[in-house]
C-alpha cells in the first residue's frame, strides 16, 4: 500500500495540470466559435 | 446639387485602426471561411479579417472603409451587413465563461474523488477507507464551495423573498451531505458522499451552461437585429450633406434619402414629388407617388430619386417607434407563458421537501437512531435532486437552436420553440411575406424593345431598373451610345440616331404615372411593377400540416393576380385591427395561431398570436414582436422550424420521463435505507447522462 503515497499525488498532479489547461483554453476565448474551429482544420494552408 | 460640393459624403469617426463587424448571414463550410479571408486580407488597409462561423460575423481590424469590404464581399458571392458597434455587448461572455471554470473545476475534483471511491467501494477498509475519506474531503471542500457558489446564491435570493425554486432542494442537498460526510470522516464513518455531492454540482452546471447559451444566442439575436438598422443618414450643414447617425437628428433638419433607402425618422417631402413603398407600412404592393409637403412615415422606401425632406418628429415620437412601443406592452402576455422546466420544477421543489422529511421522521420514529435517520434523508435529498431535471429542457433547446441558426433562424425568444410546438393554424401576410417586388415585362414586347430596355436599365443603379435587369436575365443589351441618367426621371440614350428613354411616364409625355420604356417617336409603353412568389413558397405551403390562410392589407385588384398561385383562403384589404380580430377569433375557436408577417400593418398581429415569425426584411416593429428571425431570403424551411419545435416538446418529456423512472427505481430504495453512496453516484450519473444522449437524437431529425 506504501506505493499510494507516490500514485496519490501524482494522480492530482495530472488532474490539475489538465485542470490548468482548460483554464487557459477559457481565458484564451477558445470557445467563442466553435463551428468555426471545427471548419477551419480543413483549411489547407498554402 | 448640394451634395456635389463636397464629393462624397464623409464617414463621422473615422480612425486609424477601427474594429468593424458585419453580419454574413450566408456562409457555412471552410470553404466561405477560406474565400472571405483570403478577399479581404488581400484587400488594402485591413490588418486582419476573422470570421466567427458560430455566430456568422465577420471582425475586420484596419482602416479600410466599409462600402470597400461591402463591395469586395458581394464580388465574391456574400452579403455583408454592417453591425453597428454600441449596440453589440462586449462579445466575451463572462457569465458563460465563469460557469465553463466552475464547472471545469467541479469536473477535475469529481474525477480524482471517483477515483478514490472506486477503491472505497471495491473494499478499501480502516486506515486506507479513512485516509481516501480524507483525501475526498480536502479535494471536495474548497470546490464545493467555490462551484456550487451560483446555486447557494439563486436559493438564498428565492428564500428571502419567501420563496422555493429549485436551487433550493439543491444547496440543501449539496450542503447536508458535505456537512454529513464531513462529520462522517472524522468519526471513521462508513459511508461518506462527497463524490455524490461533487458529481451533482458538476451535472447541475453543465446544465446551467447550456441554459445560458441558450438564453444568450437568443439575446444577442435580439441585439444583432437591432444591430443591422440602419443608424446613419445624410443631413444638410453649412450646405453640404453630411453623414451622421439617426440618434443625432434633430426637428426641422434637412435630410437627403438616396434612392432604395429606408426614411429614418417621420417628416414632409421638400421635392415636387416621391415614389415611396409603403409595403412595410401598409401592405400595399403598389408604388405610391406624393406631392410636395406630404407627409413622409419612418419606415418607407424612397424608391424614386433622391429626395430632401425636413424632419418633423424624431426618436421615440415616430410612428414606427410608438408602433414598437406598444408591441413591447402587448408582448407581456407572451411573457407570462411558463416553460415546460419551471412547470416541471414548481411541482418538483416541495415534493422533494416533503419526501426527506418524511423519510427523516419516519426513520426517527422507528429506529431512535438521529444520525442514521439524517443519512437517510440526505440519500433522498441526493438522489431525488433534479440533475436530470435541470438538464431535460436546456440540453434539448440548445441543439434546436444551433441547428435552427445554421439554416437561417435567429431564435429571439427563449420559449419560442414550445409555443411553436402548440401551434394548429398558421395565418400568412402576403406583401414582402409571401411575396417580393418584381417587374413584370409585357408580353407584347419585341425582342428589340426587351434589349433596349436592359441595356439602358443596365447604366442606372436605381431600384426599378436593377428589377428590370433582373427580370431581362438572358436578354442580350443592345449597343446605345450617349448614355445620360435624368436625376429624378429616367435614363435616355441613343440607337442608331433615335432617341430611347427608360423612366418616368410624365417625363416620357405619357399619361401613366409610372415606369415606361419610349423608343423613338413611337409612344410611351408603361411597365408593370408587381409581385412574385418568394422563394421556397410554395413548397413551404406543400409541407405544411395544418390549416393556413392568409390576411393582407393590399387591395382585391392585387389579390386577384395573386390568388391563382396559392391555394390558401385570402382576406384583402385588412387592416391591422381586422387581423388582430381574425386571430382572436381563432384563438376563441381553441386555435393556437403562428403569424408570420413582415410589415408595420402586422406588428400587433405578431405581438398577439401565439407564436410569431418574420423574415430579416421586416421593420424593426415587426421583428421585435416576432419570436423567430428568418435571415434568408428563402421561405422553405419553415416547416422544419414546426417540425424541430415539436422534435424538441417531445424529446423534452421524454427526458422528464427518464428522470422520473430514475427516481421512482431509486427513491423506494433510499426510503428503505439501502442507499449507498455507490447507488446515489450511480442513480445520478446514470439519469444525467441517459437525458443527455437522448438530447442528441435532435439532430437527425429532418
Amino acid at each position: 500500500m506504501n506505493v499510494l503515497v507516490v500514485l496519490i499525488p501524482i494522480s492530482l498532479f495530472l488532474g490539475s495540470v489538465g485542470l490548468a489547461a482548460f483554464l487557459w483554453t477559457v481565458k484564451n476565448d477558445q470557445y467563442d466559435d466553435e463551428k468555426g474551429n471545427a471548419a477551419r482544420i480543413l483549411i489547407d494552408d498554402e | 446639387m448640394a451634395a456635389a460640393c463636397c464629393g462624397m459624403p464623409v464617414s463621422a469617426g473615422l480612425s486609424e485602426t477601427k474594429i468593424q463587424r458585419f453580419s454574413l448571414a450566408s456562409i457555412h463550410c471552410a470553404a466561405c471561411i477560406k474565400k472571405i479571408e483570403n478577399c479581404l486580407n488581400a484587400l488594402k488597409n485591413v490588418k486582419s479579417a476573422r470570421v466567427n462561423l458560430s455566430m456568422k460575423r465577420l471582425h475586420v481590424t484596419g482602416s479600410v472603409e466599409q462600402d470597400v469590404i461591402i463591395q469586395s464581399l458581394s464580388e465574391i458571392g456574400f452579403d455583408a451587413l454592417p453591425l453597428n458597434d454600441t449596440i453589440l455587448e462586449k462579445e466575451n461572455d463572462k457569465v458563460g465563461n465563469d460557469l465553463l471554470i466552475r464547472m471545469a473545476a467541479s469536473g477535475f475534483a469529481m474525477m480524482n474523488i471517483m477515483i478514490l471511491s472506486v477503491a472505497v467501494w471495491s473494499g478499501a477498509s480502516d486506515e486506507t477507507r479513512n485516509m481516501f475519506h480524507l483525501i475526498s474531503a480536502i479535494i471536495a471542500l474548497p470546490v464545493i464551495v467555490y462551484s456550487s457558489k451560483p446555486f447557494f446564491r439563486n436559493a438564498y435570493n428565492a428564500i428571502s423573498v419567501g420563496r422555493l425554486n429549485m436551487d433550493v432542494p439543491i444547496s440543501l442537498a449539496i450542503i447536508l451531505s458535505t456537512l454529513m460526510s464531513l462529520f462522517e470522516t472524522l468519526n471513521d464513518g462508513q459511508s461518506v458522499y462527497f463524490d455524490a455531492a461533487i458529481s451533482l454540482t458538476f451535472f447541475l452546471l453543465v446544465g446551467r451552461y447550456l441554459d445560458h447559451k441558450t438564453r444568450r444566442t437568443a439575446k444577442s439575436a435580439a441585439k444583432e437585429l437591432t444591430a443591422l438598422e440602419v443608424q446613419n443618414t445624410q443631413r444638410l450643414e453649412k450646405g453640404c450633406f453630411i453623414n451622421v447617425a439617426v440618434q443625432d437628428l434633430s426637428v426641422g433638419d434637412l435630410l437627403l434619402i438616396p434612392s432604395g433607402e429606408r426614411i429614418p425618422v417621420d417628416g414632409y417631402l421638400c421635392d415636387k414629388s416621391a415614389l415611396l413603398d409603403r409595403s412595410l407600412i401598409t401592405g400595399e404592393s403598389n408604388a405610391l407617388e406624393i406631392k410636395e409637403s406630404s407627409d413622409l412615415h419612418a419606415g418607407e422606401i424612397n424608391l424614386g430619386h433622391p429626395l430632401k425632406m425636413q424632419v418633423t418628429t424624431i426618436g421615440e415620437f415616430t410612428s414606427l417607434r410608438r408602433m414598437a412601443a406598444l408591441i413591447e406592452t402587448a408582448e407581456n402576455g407572451r411573457n407570462s407563458y411558463t416553460a415546460l422546466a419551471d412547470k416541471a420544477a414548481q411541482i418538483y421543489a416541495p415534493l422533494v421537501h416533503l419526501l426527506a422529511l418524511l423519510a427523516f421522521i419516519g426513520w426517527f420514529i422507528n429506529s431512535g437512531d438521529i444520525r442514521h435517520s439524517i443519512n437517510i434523508a440526505i440519500a433522498v435529498l441526493i438522489i431525488t435532486c433534479p440533475c436530470a431535471l435541470g438538464l431535460a429542457v436546456p440540453a434539448v433547446t440548445t441543439a434546436a437552436i444551433s441547428r435552427l441558426f445554421s439554416h437561417g433562424f435567429l431564435v429571439k425568444h427563449a420559449t419560442a420553440l414550445e409555443r411553436i410546438a402548440e401551434v394548429t393554424h398558421i395565418v400568412f401576410d402576403k406583401t414582402g411575406t409571401l411575396t417580393v417586388p418584381c417587374i413584370i415585362v409585357p408580353e407584347s414586347w419585341s425582342v428589340k424593345d426587351k434589349s433596349v430596355a436592359l441595356a439602358l436599365a443596365q447604366a442606372s443603379g436605381h431600384p426599378l431598373s436593377r428589377a428590370l435587369t433582373k427580370a431581362l436575365t438572358g436578354v442580350l443589351p443592345l449597343d446605345i451610345y450617349d448614355l445620360e441618367e435624368i436625376q429624378g426621371e429616367g435614363v435616355q440614350a441613343k440607337l442608331n440616331g433615335e432617341q430611347v428613354k427608360l423612366g418616368r411616364g410624365s417625363w416620357l409625355d405619357a399619361n401613366f404615372s409610372g415606369f415606361g420604356l419610349k423608343i423613338g417617336k413611337n409612344p410611351a409603353r408603361e411597365i408593370e411593377t408587381s409581385e412574385e412568389l418568394r422563394n421556397g413558397v410554395l413548397s413551404m405551403l406543400d409541407e405544411i400540416d395544418m390549416p393556413a390562410e392568409i390576411i393582407t392589407g393590399d387591395t382585391y385588384h392585387a389579390v386577384k393576380r395573386f390568388k391563382h398561385m396559392v391555394n390558401l383562403p385570402i382576406t384583402a384589404q385588412a387592416r391591422p385591427e381586422d387581423k388582430i380580430e381574425r386571430l382572436s377569433k381563432l384563438l376563441s375557436q381553441g386555435k393556437k395561431t403562428l403569424m408570420i408577417g413582415d410589415g408595420l400593418n402586422d406588428t400587433a398581429a405578431l405581438a398577439s398570436a401565439h407564436a410569431a415569425i418574420a423574415p430579416s426584411t421586416a421593420l424593426e416593429a415587426s421583428r421585435n414582436a416576432a419570436d423567430i428571425v428568418v435571415l434568408d431570403h428563402d421561405m422553405k424551411n419553415i416547416p422544419l422550424v414546426v417540425r424541430l419545435a415539436r422534435a424538441t416538446r417531445k424529446i423534452s418529456k421524454q427526458n422528464f420521463a427518464i428522470a422520473a423512472i430514475y427516481n421512482a427505481v431509486a427513491i423506494p430504495i433510499a426510503l428503505a435505507g439501502f442507499a449507498s453512496p455507490l447507488i446515489a453516484a450511480l442513480a445520478m450519473s446514470a439519469s444525467s447522462i441517459t437525458v443527455i444522449l437522448n438530447s442528441f437524437r435532435l439532430r437527425t431529425i429532418k
